[in-house]
């Protein structure tokens, strides 16, 4: 934003790596950054569980059984205790994650797309319509995001879809920041100089030639915007206006788990852990992306 | 320098001016609509709807609608809430107090702590604590807000009974130590929205700071290595750290909303929500027009700020 002071994406990222990192080769830099790989392993735990736990279970995620509510966990038939309803906490949980990783990765995918198209196209071109668009992503980022998540999520009826488009709507700036910044620099380089000298359309030059070249960043960005769209999922579902119940989310499970926060706290403290995991998975798989993709990137030479 | 405080404010307001757009394009095309509240009351009908849409200018071209109050606004005057005819700039002036105490008490703890841990993590790069601190920001990052709120308030006010658990005060207790006691828990839980990456950032900043010509010169020359810490690199290093502090208060806004429902904290985050789900649109308008200022001004206070702080700039 400003001419003299570096913004936040000129300063050296903060990010972990060996000392040597510079000098190995991606896959085994990548394999070396032991958090990452404990990621990437919390994150295929987390979708193999969802995905196939519920069937496993004896317990249905709506199965309401009056007789054995608030049961705490690690004690009597629910391993992870049961709600107020007397439903299986553990199962909800996992098909609460089925939701909220589909959300994760489709408000990923969406918000990618959309700051990838803008950031192209205003990196490219440049002159006005790269000023009017880049601004226009300033404009956006001046709102706090959960304040412009609400305000939509508040106005639309929720449901799935409606969140997953809201949630990509308050994350793709970062993403168009990113590869407006790369395409600038990237389209005087050499090679795309000589791509336009002989001849090649606009587009093939922006998605041929310039874009595999950014895919770095982009992937980095992606992946810490999964991160990203699973807190702000979270958020609307806590604040009521995200994923609506009886449909278990990670979010809307602590949305009354407040209340029974002195009776029956582990309905508090495991979705909130869930999600801590997951969010934290990402990050640390997208931070070692990062090293392992853009050693330029790396602080620690 | 007055032209580039010039350049920056004109910068500012024409972000402002598409803020304003964006915002008010988001809440008007949006279904639903302020009237959605009113269609809910009993023996409402079609006609009387109409001639309240009529009547709060709703049914006019959005355009005419944005500049009328484009217009007000311009004047000082942010508009009536639906709610209950109040100044909307009064109502946010009433909750900006509460939420700037939780900001600025956390901000004064996450620079304090955050500076700490990063300069350490610096000084002792790949240690046990350096890795520590590393994962711990990591975790921080990833931590959602209202959930560490629920944690905190289990743990200090349910389990050891020490904290209360939400509110501002007790009622009918005006004193210092009830209200201090009431913004431990809030104030905490917001810290750890910036603490850690204001920890990493500032943690980067010393390395880079650390590695130059006039450090090492400063070591050679025989100083103590805590006056090299200290009087070089810290003032150094904390430079761009001016910035950072501009660009985390939409982070710090969005956590103090998040906190404030956690906490039942009477601020402009509580406000916000109530107005939404009321459909309070001239409030929503303002909370939204009045957090993009804030963010604004921050930046651009920032900005000057560093100039100001780092004499080696020269503005063209």
């Amino acid at each position: 934003m400003s001419a003299v002071a570096p913004s936040a994406a000129e300063l050296p990222p903060p990010v972990l790596a060996a000392p040597s990192a510079a000098r190995r080769p991606a896959l085994r830099r990548f394999m070396r950054h032991r958090l990452a790989m404990f990621g990437l392993v919390a994150i295929i735990v987390l979708v193999v569980a969802c995905a196939l736990g519920p069937y496993l279970s004896p317990y249905g995620p709506l199965t309401i059984d009056l007789r054995h509510r608030f049961q705490p966990p690690f004690e009597g038939r629910h391993w992870l205790g049961s709600d107020q309803l007397g439903r299986d906490l553990l199962v909800r949980l996992l098909l609460a994650g089925r939701i909220s990783l589909t959300v994760g990765f489709a408000a990923m995918g969406l918000s990618t797309a959309v700051g990838v198209v803008i950031g192209l196209v205003a990196g490219f071109y440049g002159g006005w319509v790269g000023t009017a668009l880049m601004r226009f992503v300033d404009a956006v980022l001046s709102f706090p995001a959960i304040f412009l998540l609400l305000t939509l999520a508040a106005l639309v009826s929720p449901g799935v879809l409606t969140i997953t488009l809201i949630v990509a709507l308050t994350a793709w700036m970062e993403v168009a920041r990113v590869v407006e910044g790369q395409v600038r620099s990237l389209r005087e380089r050499d090679f795309a100089i000589a791509a336009e000298a002989i001849g090649v359309s606009d587009a093939h030059l922006m998605l041929r030639e310039l874009l595999p070249n950014i895919m770095a960043p982009i992937v980095v960005a992606a992946t810490l915007n999964v991160a990203r769209a699973i807190l702000l999922e979270s958020y609307a579902s806590y604040l009521g206006y995200g994923i609506q119940p009886p449909t278990p989310s990670w979010g809307n499970m602590l949305n009354n788990a407040q209340e029974y926060l002195t009776s029956a706290p582990w309905l508090a403290i495991f979705p909130g852990a869930v999600i801590t995991l997951a969010v934290t998975g990402f990050n640390f798989l997208g931070d070692g992306l990062r090293d392992a993709l853009d050693p330029r990137l790396d602080v620690h030479r | 320098m007055t032209r580039y405080v010039l350049h920056r404010l004109g910068q500012s307001l024409v972000l402002l001016v598409l803020v304003s757009m964006i915002g008010f394009g988001l809440l008007h095309l949006t279904p639903g609509g302020p009237l959605s509240q009113f269609a809910l009351t009993p023996g409402m009908s079609a006609a009387t709807l109409a001639r309240l849409s009529h009547q709060m200018g709703l049914d006019r071209p959005l355009p005419i609608q944005y500049a009328e109050w484009a217009g007000h606004l311009l004047r000082g005057d942010w508009g009536r809430s639906y709610r209950d005819q109040q100044p909307v700039l009064a109502i946010i002036v009433s909750h900006l107090w509460a939420t700037l105490e939780l900001m600025v008490s956390s901000t004064l703890l996450a620079i304090i702590f955050g500076t700490w841990v990063g300069v350490l993590g610096a000084i002792r790069r790949y240690s046990l604590a350096d890795y520590l601190a590393t994962i711990g920001a990591m975790v921080g990052l990833s931590i959602p807000t209202f959930w560490f709120g629920l944690v905190m308030i289990y743990l200090f006010s349910v389990w050891l009974g020490w904290l209360p658990s939400g509110d501002m005060y007790t009622n009918g207790d005006a004193s210092l130590l009830d209200y201090a006691r009431h913004l431990v828990l809030p104030c905490l839980v917001l810290t750890l929205v910036t603490i850690a990456t204001w920890s990493r950032y500032m943690r980067a900043s010393m390395l880079d700071v650390i590695s130059q010509d006039y450090i090492r010169t400063a070591r050679a020359k025989g100083l103590r290595p805590r006056a090299v810490l200290i009087h070089h690199a810290l003032r150094n290093a904390l430079l761009p750290m001016i910035t950072v502090a501009g660009l985390q208060l939409p982070t710090l806004l969005g956590g103090a909303l998040v906190t404030e429902t956690v906490f039942t904290w009477p601020g402009m985050g509580r406000l916000f929500l109530d107005s939404i789900s009321y459909r309070d649109y001239p409030v929503v308008m303002g909370l939204l027009m009045f957090s993009a200022l804030l963010v604004l001004l921050g930046n651009l206070v920032a900005d000057l700020l560093y100039v100001v702080a780092d004499p080696r700039i020269r503005l063209a």
